[in-house]
């Protein structure tokens, strides 16, 4: 009978046992988890968005949509040639310009510039948008995402660093605030 | 002779697993089920067998570095000996590993296969397609090519459109806030450790159950499965008309399971490895990215939904349709198993076939998609211009020159993703060619801010002579009137 109501020896030392391993896994599972999850806490300061240089106002004619490449701030050494990455500028006047990723708003595919008709387009489910990035026809809720952009000491700045998806902190052309 | 039984006791003294072995070989099997259409399960798995080998195989050369994958694949193909065809039966079996593992889910789905006793082996067999579709998709990020880059891009995008933690799983799932080195690793890590480390877990779990509650008995019209009854029926079976697995059905398996991998070293030497296409710098902007084979039908959905309910269908429709097939053998655990009683069932699986072999056919050439080249690459063809004014030449420049011709073919040449405009003229009146060029609408872009008026009178005056020889052209009625044109008032037919 008191066997039953009684806590053995050994019914003590496996619980303790028990309760010593839960106490070692969550100990580990801290640094775990934080490192998981490491991809997300560091961009919670947006510490990986930062001012990259597109090269002076110069290369960029007015009224003309251009290509224009840039690289990433944030570089590791096995991310190879991904953290090179093309934008559309477009220079309205003077100091006036537009910077638009080259992601479709849609899913993401890179849009060509047609200066011809003022469009681009898609290849891969036929998005077109307008010369301003406001969308024309097509799957796209909305128009192209658009860097924010500034010219200082003559040379064309983004702020870049995060692919353009439809819910990150960049804003497609033709959408109120960026944040739901 | 002698010596080998003697090193083979010496084992099993210790070993202890000749008896269970022999047990688990010649377990009963209905001799009905010896049967050329049980044979999918254990083709399935010998083609998950052959990619272990040849991914193991893979990895001594591969190189899982966004800055070296690329070159480390194309090593394979051109200075390893024999790297290409390696690369190839790993791709090959791919395809026909996820084509085996379907063709396994419809045969047991029509058989009734996943009714009581085997629920749980029909639930662990859906996870097994969820892991072998996981290992699809990893594979070909892993060949870290342009459609790879772009793939992960559109990924990135659909996983952007979850509500609230969108932004959240889109970093997570490139390791970053951009696709770079980390996203290679990270579906490294996911395709040769976790995915495979659960599928050899959950195919022995799915094994266990297949040999420890039978081999689901060939459905008979009219024999109904019942919870109460089926075990004692079933074994009243065994014993009544059963035989043992090996050899009265393994024989068929055997066959099937050589032939298949036959099947993918020929499908290997004959069309060779998958790529990898145009490396992956993102600057390069001249690709068309296309998925692979198996989620072609994705590609075409996503084109021709409504925008508006892209985001839920994307969204809400893949966990319905999980949670259907997972919730599948509690709404019909008992009753028919025979596809001949069960119409629904066929009804099922044909609709599913024919959306997906359409949405696959289709995204084939992709008729939604613009042909960015056409403008420039396929001319206008000769006998639309014999016989024309220089205004209407001009505006068949205009026509080549804006672009029009990227989604609009003239002779079967350019793209599809607008109408075809060889008999345009015969729908569209001159007002209307004017205002759909201008305004567009229902799908195209607005013309007007770039053509100038000159531009649109002669590419309306080109579209108006795009008519059958034998047609007139479309014309309103009431403009002669209006414009008191008695000239064309007195054309009218």
């Amino acid at each position: 009978m008191t066997s039953e109501t009684m806590l053995s020896r050994r019914g003590l030392l496996v619980k303790m046992g028990i309760l010593f391993n839960g106490l070692v896994t969550a100990a580990l599972a801290v640094p775990i988890v934080g490192y998981i999850f490491s991809s997300l806490t560091r961009g919670r300061a947006d510490s990986y968005l930062s001012w990259v240089s597109l090269g002076p106002v110069s290369d960029f004619p007015e009224g003309e949509t251009r290509l224009a490449t840039f690289r990433n701030a944030d570089v590791m050494p096995t991310d190879g040639k991904t953290v090179d990455t093309a934008c559309w500028v477009r220079r309205m006047a003077g100091d006036q310009f537009q910077v638009f990723a080259v992601n479709c708003m849609h899913l993401g595919c890179p849009v060509r510039w047609f200066p011809q008709s003022g469009l681009f387009m898609c290849p891969c489910h036929g998005g077109v948008y307008y010369r301003d990035g406001s969308r024309a026809s097509g799957p796209p809720l909305r128009g192209l995402f658009e860097y924010p952009s500034k010219v200082q000491n003559g040379v064309v700045m983004i702020q870049a660093g995060e692919l353009p998806t439809p819910n990150a902190s960049l804003a497609p052309v033709g959408r109120e605030s960026s944040c739901a | 002779m002698r010596l080998i039984s003697q090193i083979g006791a010496w084992f099993d003294q210790r070993l202890q697993l000749a008896a269970p072995i022999r047990e688990l070989a010649e377990h009963p099997v209905p001799r009905s089920t010896a049967s050329w259409w049980y044979v999918f399960g254990s083709a399935a798995f010998v083609v998950f067998l052959l990619q272990v080998a040849t991914g193991v195989l893979l990895a001594l050369i591969y190189v899982p570095s966004g800055a070296e994958a690329w070159s480390s694949l194309q090593a394979l193909n051109h200075d390893v000996t024999l790297g290409w065809f390696m690369r190839a039966m790993h791709g090959w079996g791919s395809n026909f590993m996820v084509a085996i593992v379907l063709i396994h889910m419809v045969q047991v789905f029509l058989f009734g296969a996943y009714k009581f006793p085997r629920e749980l082996t029909w639930i662990v067999g859906v996870f097994l397609l969820l892991m072998t579709l996981g290992m699809a998709f990893s594979g070909q990020v892993l060949r870290f090519d342009q459609d790879a880059y772009w793939g992960l891009g559109i990924g990135a995008s659909i996983v952007s459109r979850v509500p609230v933690f969108g932004p959240a799983l889109v970093k997570l799932m490139l390791g970053g806030p951009i696709i770079a080195g980390a996203t290679l690793s990270r579906f490294f890590a996911l395709h040769v450790f976790v995915i495979p480390g659960l599928l050899i877990g959950f195919v022995s779990l799915h094994l266990l159950m297949v040999v420890k509650l039978g081999i689901n008995d060939w459905p008979m019209p009219g024999r109904v499965v019942k919870r109460a009854t089926y075990l004692s029926e079933y074994h009243a079976l065994i014993k009544q008309d059963g035989a043992p697995f090996v050899p009265y059905a393994v024989w068929k398996d055997m066959f099937v399971a050589g032939f298949v991998v036959l099947a993918v070293a020929a499908c290997a030497l004959y069309f060779g490895p998958f790529g990898p296409t145009g490396q992956t710098d993102p600057t390069i902007i001249q690709t068309v990215p296309k998925p692979d084979y198996f989620f072609l039908w994705l590609y075409a959905l996503l084109s021709l939904l409504p925008p508006s309910l892209e985001t839920p269908v994307l969204l809400i429709g893949p966990v319905l349709v999980i949670i259907a097939l997972l919730l599948l053998p509690f709404f019909s655990g008992e009753g028919e198993k025979s596809w001949q009683r069960r119409p629904i069932a066929v009804l099922t699986v044909l609709v599913t076939a024919i959306t997906l072999g359409t949405f696959t056919h289709l995204a084939e050439f992709a008729p939604w998609s613009p042909h960015m080249n056409a403008w420039s690459a396929d001319p206008v063809p000769g006998r639309f211009l014999r016989g024309t004014t220089a205004l209407e030449r001009r505006g068949a420049l205009v026509f080549q020159v804006k672009q029009c011709r990227n989604c609009h073919s003239l002779g079967e040449q350019g793209g599809k993703r607008g109408p075809a405009l060889d008999s345009v003229a015969v729908r569209l009146t001159e007002d209307q060619l004017i205002r759909q060029v201008i305004q567009g609408g229902g799908n195209m872009p607005a013309y007007g801010q770039n053509l100038s008026p000159a531009e649109t009178t002669a590419l309306v005056a080109f579209l108006r002579t795009l008519h059958p020889a034998g047609q007139s052209p479309a014309r309103d009625a009431s403009r002669g009137i209006v414009l008191g044109d008695v000239r064309e008032e007195g054309t009218q037919p």
